[in-house]
């Protein structure tokens, strides 16, 4: 077992770390012998695992402490061909000031943006774009041909450059599912190592990477597992489930797998890598479903903005409505939030 | 060989289903004798949450039908009650006590309340609305606008009667409907949701909760999301709490009517839950 590695470690370090994992170098054949040298998934027992923390009754003023987790959890998203700067300065808003009715209310980790939109959410952000961990809000952005994630390796890293130069903090990008099920792993273990390096700034400081793994279109647990490997072995920040553009989108037990993943990580080499569920999260009640999953399987230490985050847009409105009816003693109702 | 009797179970109708309560909960419903006539589902502060989450999902599509269209849908209401007569009636002699002749008539009122509220549909907009006269070259038009989701204790000493006239009018004008059923007689209310899912009325119109009013109307009347509360079978409760309860979020409220004339049949019941939408238009300059 290599020893622990520090977070935000530059290119050469992650392929020194994945030569050490691998035992070779990162080829097709060296990364197959490894990836499908993995265990396979027990699909009815993770199923049956993730259903039975979904079941856990969540107490009052748990409860009230997991909305306000979930917010500061949230990369609040926009990513539709109609957005206009006018749309991304209104989440930006939302963002900053998520009930307006409620001064306590947390503030997101993070908005979520394409790439061309970055000068407008940091424009709108002014003073406020900053670390999560300092009460900032980050600002994420989808690059590398998102989602579908077909485009040459240079566009890819052009996308990611100028988000980057932008003022991005962090890079969500997309793996290329087809050279992944095409079983050319190097492929796709240079790609993301390529991208990571397009993160970096000229101040050598880099944005964190988080890798879209787009789980609907693989098919398999078991590949589920082995793009989350490959993804953390070449770099990636983050192992992220999906675009939201793909049905199904993240699922429980998909997210439980890859908490696994990242928990194994962890255990071997001592780096810690965050986990993203995105797409399809809508409700505060499966929110709380994902918390507990995190809770027991990385640990509570991962319920943090740089460990652990929702992809999610009318998500943030349920919890909101949910907080209100704790502050309030009442149900509340859609004329009480925003309209997105 | 003797036939071993299937009994029915009675379970809430919310957003065209018949869940069970959340809370599993179940009560006996008697008859006037004090027999064991089954068990209606008690429903839970969750489930009112849950079917106002419904009804809110059918504004839209009901309250944005055309008028003669939601007529049509409560003909087709009347239509299959009628079908259904022996069925009512038999009900309602058990959970009443009362002889063939009176549960016969009154299903044969609610019937014909069913048919004269179904005729207001695309009538009572000429009559609630108006041509307003202005002082320029502009028509100036009130219309009468559904008010949204509206809440209802139906009236409690009446199996079909009191629920269908209280529920009718709030229908006809687009609104849906989340209503607490009669305590001592929900059965035919579950019975009618049952002729409800089967015609052609959108799915969270109508939804039909049983159990204790007095648990789940305080959470429907503070409940925001809630446009207007129909007090009507809420004599026996602490109405006035409700009321105020309801003025945090300025909901339409109608008072609690007692006695055979509560809920007789009216215009009024139907325009107590619209809003006047009015609107400018220029005339032609020829």
């Amino acid at each position: 077992m290599p020893a622990p590695i520090s977070a935000g470690t530059s290119l050469v370090t992650a392929r020194e770390r994945a030569l050490a994992v691998l035992g070779g170098e990162s080829d097709d054949a060296t990364l197959r012998r490894y990836l499908h040298g993995i265990a396979g998934v027990d699909a009815v027992g993770l199923e049956q695992r993730a259903a039975a923390l979904g079941t856990r009754s969540i107490k009052t003023t748990s409860k009230k402490w997991a909305l306000d987790r979930i917010i500061s959890l949230i990369d609040l998203t926009t990513l539709e061909g109609a957005d206009t700067p006018g749309k991304v300065r209104s989440l930006v808003a939302k963002a900053l000031n998520a009930d307006p009715a409620d001064a306590t209310t947390p503030r997101v980790a993070a908005v979520c943006v394409y790439g061309d939109m970055v000068p407008s959410a940091v424009d709108a952000l002014g003073a406020a774009h900053g670390d999560p961990d300092d009460g900032g809000i980050a600002v994420a952005a989808v690059a590398t041909a998102f989602p579908s994630g077909r485009a040459s390796l240079d566009i890819k890293l052009a996308d990611t450059a100028e988000a980057v130069a932008a003022g991005a903090d962090e890079i969500d990008m997309v793996i290329d599912r087809g050279a992944f099920l095409a079983g050319r792993y190097g492929l796709v273990f240079d790609q993301i190592a390529a991208v990571k390096e397009a993160c970096r700034r000229p101040d050598g400081t880099s944005a964190s990477l988080k890798v879209i793994l787009e789980t609907g279109e693989l098919m398999t647990y078991d590949n589920v597992r082995r793009a989350s490997w490959l993804s953390i072995l070449a770099g990636g920040d983050f192992i992220k489930t999906s675009t939201g553009k793909v049905q199904p989108a993240a699922t429980l037990p998909v997210t439980l797998l890859m908490l696994e993943v990242v928990r194994d990580w962890h255990l071997m080499t001592g780096q810690r890598i965050g986990v993203k569920p995105a797409g399809g999260i809508r409700a505060s009640k499966d929110a709380i479903k994902y918390l507990v999953t995190v809770a027991e399987t990385a640990g509570e230490e991962w319920l943090q903005p740089h460990l652990f985050r929702f992809g999610a847009s009318s998500l943030l409105n349920d919890v909101l409505l949910q907080r209100q009816k704790i502050t309030s003693g009442h149900y509340s109702g859609a004329d009480y939030v925003t309209i997105d | 060989m003797s036939r071993l009797a299937v009994p029915k179970t009675y379970k809430l109708y919310i957003g065209g289903a018949f869940p069970r309560s959340e809370s599993g909960r179940t009560y006996e419903v008697v008859s006037a004798s004090g027999a064991f006539l089954a068990n209606a589902a008690k429903a839970s502060r969750k489930d009112a949450r849950d079917a106002v989450v419904a009804a809110r999902a059918a504004v839209s599509g009901w309250g944005g039908a055309t008028a003669y269209n939601r007529g049509q849908v409560l003909y087709r209401i009347a239509e299959l009650l009628e079908g259904r007569r022996a069925q009512f009636i038999a009900e309602i002699e058990e959970a009443e006590g009362v002889t063939r002749a009176v549960a016969s008539a009154q299903v044969d009122e609610s019937i014909d309340r069913w048919v004269w509220y179904a005729g207001w549909a695309d009538k009572f907009a000429q009559v609630a609305g108006n041509a307003n006269p202005v002082a320029g070259p502009y028509f100036n038009i009130s219309v009468p606008e559904p008010t949204g989701v509206v809440a209802i204790v139906v009236p409690q000493d009446s199996s079909l009667l009191g629920f269908v006239s209280a529920v009718a009018p709030a229908l006809v004008a687009g609104n849906s409907v989340v209503a607490v059923a009669s305590e001592r007689f929900p059965l035919s209310a579950i019975s009618l949701a049952e002729v409800l899912a089967t015609s052609d009325v959108p799915k969270g119109v109508v939804n039909v909760l049983t159990g204790s009013p007095a648990e789940i109307a305080p959470w429907l009347a503070s409940h925001a999301d809630v446009n207007a509360l129909d007090l009507v079978g809420a004599g026996d409760l602490d109405w006035i709490s409700l009321e105020i309860e309801a003025a945090d979020t300025l909901k339409r409220v109608l008072r609690p009517e007692q006695g055979p004339d509560a809920a007789a049949p009216a215009l009024g019941r139907i325009s107590a839950f619209t809003e006047t939408k009015t609107v400018w238009h220029t005339k032609s300059l020829r």
